[in-house]
């Protein structure tokens, strides 16, 4: 940087298409890469690493299988969440809004425990997830629009808070007087548990719902008023003003969505995957589902392949945690190093970019 | 020292980490970047900072290996922001899930180990002051540099031509370039001066605080330091005193917790979090908008020519 060296950027007349799907890839070779070097640095062979990040999971029936049940979540938190960054809104608290969501739905299934309710439960719990991620995301986008008070970090705040609800739910009123103090729920109920798509699968209909919401949020952004709207709203703030577009309404409705679809992730985490509340109930897809968001370029078909891509490198890090003993941990590292380089090469696809070494440019 | 002081004295603990933090994230967004990555930084500096001091057995290289630790993922993220004019909210956020991520990996094989209590310097004479002796004039150096950095840093700004720069450029960075001053170059100094003290910051959780090290230490303190900011109006003296209250609030809910009133353990602990709510909505109650906020923060800039 400084006098020694740095990047030349002009902006590009027109965006070359091919660049638009090629940065996405190249941002992905490129973390590969620097992931590679940090494992080298750690002392272990990258190669074997990549093995057992990429190829094992992809050559085994059982693991695909459970690349479809990781990606559900970040596929339908991320699609919620591309609408709130289409119109340039920074809901970053998914993961809290996930947790709501679970959490509200649960309480119906432990309050039909044992019961014998019928076949209205699940329905009323997909109802109540939904609606607890709305709620809990509509708070900091009330305080946005009423007060003006920053989003980013009032939506961040509240994931300690949901995380903390979670906690003194599993640990004190709701945790299973049978369980040997164990800090966890009862186990739901048939009737409150979602089901498989077939039999003999581990995928559960969560699958459907994201599927449903990628179809969806192509025709809502691609063929209605709103979604051109937040289009507007998101690359020019004052022509959408002028359009008549209420900004504050966008905003309520961006946090409706995206926080009802991340309550529906958790919901159906918990009662397709898991069977019962615990404290934790998500390895942080709430924070992947950002970079999922944008590895997909904010769009829906581009999501839902991003979530089958980042689902492997949870998969993959459970298993290089098991046999190459390296720690979960890395798998976070290199979320965070691929968020970046897709990030950087947003700026291919914009910008023409040359290196200017020493003396040069002005 | 009666329980009072001691209270007293571990507010002083408490609010320090968020003090320095602050500090720097103030004047990277003076300069008109937005870094949301300071937990991230910290946590690198908590962990790079224990994992040193332990193998050397030195708090002085502990300290500095955080430090270097915070300037190196500022670094990362100035490469990113200012090279490739990345969106900055998106690439903070990855530079926090990046640290969280490498903290853990590099303080795993430190899990469990201790460090000894860093000595308090006495200043001779005023230490024996009834109760504000010990709370003012018996700290360890950490705090003392944290007040210094607290002048410095307001002074620098407020007083000198090299802060007027970074300012006007936080202000409006094309007209900045337009008057020749080295945009780019200036806010690549003020994002690594964050991530120093971020790194700093980790530090002293890590060496003072707590120490030991255990992952995901940092527990959103970067996040209330990023709060402070704007609840502090951007200016250095009101992060002072955003940063004691923080830290007050933060011990007391400790107290709260281990007198067993009969609330919730999780309800006190969710204390900090509602109360950074809790600030900002005041804040902007009072006066409308988020005011003092520099007019280019968080916009990429490109110079055109």
């Amino acid at each position: 940087m400084g006098r020694l060296m740095r990047f030349e950027l002009t902006p590009r007349a027109s965006i070359a298409p091919g660049m638009r799907a090629l940065a996405p890839i190249l941002a992905f070779v490129t973390s590969f890469l620097i992931a590679g070097i940090v494992i080298w640095l750690l002392g272990r062979s990258p190669i074997a690493a990549f093995d057992v990040y990429v190829i094992q999971p992809l050559s085994d029936p059982w693991s695909i299988q459970e690349l479809l049940v990781k990606a559900t979540p970040l596929a339908l938190i991320a699609i919620g969440l591309s609408y709130c960054f289409r119109a340039n809104l920074w809901n970053i608290g998914a993961e809290g809004q996930y947790v709501v969501g679970a959490v509200l739905a649960s309480w119906l299934a432990l309050r039909t425990h044992g019961t014998d309710a019928g076949a209205w439960v699940l329905p009323a719990m997909i109802v109540l997830g939904i609606l607890g991620g709305m709620a809990w995301g509509l708070i900091p986008a009330f305080l946005k629009t009423r007060f003006g008070v920053n989003e980013i970090l009032t939506s961040l705040m509240l994931v300690y808070v949901a995380q903390l609800l979670l906690d003194y739910l599993v640990r004190g009123p709701w945790r299973d007087p049978k369980g040997f103090n164990f800090p966890q729920s009862v186990t739901f109920d048939p009737s409150a548990t979602l089901p498989t798509i077939a039999e003999a699968s581990r995928v559960h209909y969560g699958a459907v719902f994201a599927l449903v919401a990628v179809i969806v949020t192509a025709l809502v952004v691609g063929r209605t008023l709103f979604g051109y709207r937040l289009k507007l709203t998101g690359d020019a703030p004052r022509a959408a003003r002028f359009a008549g577009f209420s900004a504050k309404s966008t905003t309520l409705a961006v946090f409706a969505i995206s926080g009802g679809l991340a309550g529906l992730a958790g919901i159906s985490e918990v009662a397709g995957q898991i069977g019962q509340l615990q404290p934790s109930i998500s390895p942080g897809y709430g924070f992947t589902a950002i970079t999922v968001a944008f590895l997909g370029r904010l769009n829906p078909f581009g999501i839902l392949v991003a979530a089958l891509v980042v689902a492997l490198t949870f998969i993959g890090g459970e298993s290089a945690q098991i046999l190459l003993k390296l720690p979960l941990d890395l798998t976070q590292a290199f979320q965070g190093i691929l968020l970046l380089c897709v990030l950087s090469a947003d700026a291919l696809v914009s910008y023409r970019i040359r290196i200017v070494g020493r003396g040069g440019g002005k | 020292m009666t329980t009072f002081e001691a209270i007293l004295l571990t507010i002083v603990t408490a609010s320090t980490p968020l003090l320095i933090a602050a500090l720097g994230e103030l004047v990277t967004e003076r300069s008109g970047v937005l870094n949301l990555g300071v937990e991230g930084m910290m946590a690198m500096g908590a962990a790079c900072s224990f994992a040193a001091a332990v193998t050397f057995d030195s708090t002085l290289l502990g300290v500095g290996a955080g430090i270097l630790a915070g300037t190196a993922m500022a670094t990362i993220f100035a490469l990113v922001v200012l090279g490739f004019a990345a969106n900055q909210v998106g690439s903070g956020l990855a530079l926090t899930i990046l640290g969280l991520g490498l903290s853990g990996l590099i303080g795993a094989p430190f899990v469990g180990a201790r460090r000894n209590p860093v000595e308090a310097i006495s200043i001779p004479g005023l230490s024996d002051l009834p109760v504000i002796g010990r709370l003012f004039f018996e700290q360890d150096l950490f705090v003392y540099s944290s007040i210094l950095l607290t002048i410095a840093v307001a002074f620098y700004l407020g007083r000198t031509r090299a802060g007027l720069v970074v300012r006007s450029i936080g202000e409006n960075h094309t007209s900045a370039h337009g008057l020749g001053l080295p945009v780019l170059r200036t806010r690549f100094l003020a994002i690594l001066f964050g991530g120093a003290c971020a790194g700093l910051a980790g530090a002293y959780l890590a060496l003072v605080y707590t120490r030991f090290w255990s992952p995901g230490m940092t527990a959103g303190r970067g996040w209330i330091a990023l709060a402070l900011v704007v609840f502090a109006a951007w200016r250095p003296g009101w992060i002072l005193v955003g940063a004691y209250i923080f830290g007050a609030a933060t011990v007391l809910q400790l107290h709260a917790q281990a007198a067993q009133f009969g609330v919730p353990s999780q309800l006190l602990s969710a204390v900090p979090y509602l109360a950074t709510i809790l600030a900002l909505l005041l804040l902007s109650l009072r006066h409308g908008r988020a005011i003092g906020a520099p007019g280019s923060l968080g916009t990429p800039f490109v110079p055109d020519r």
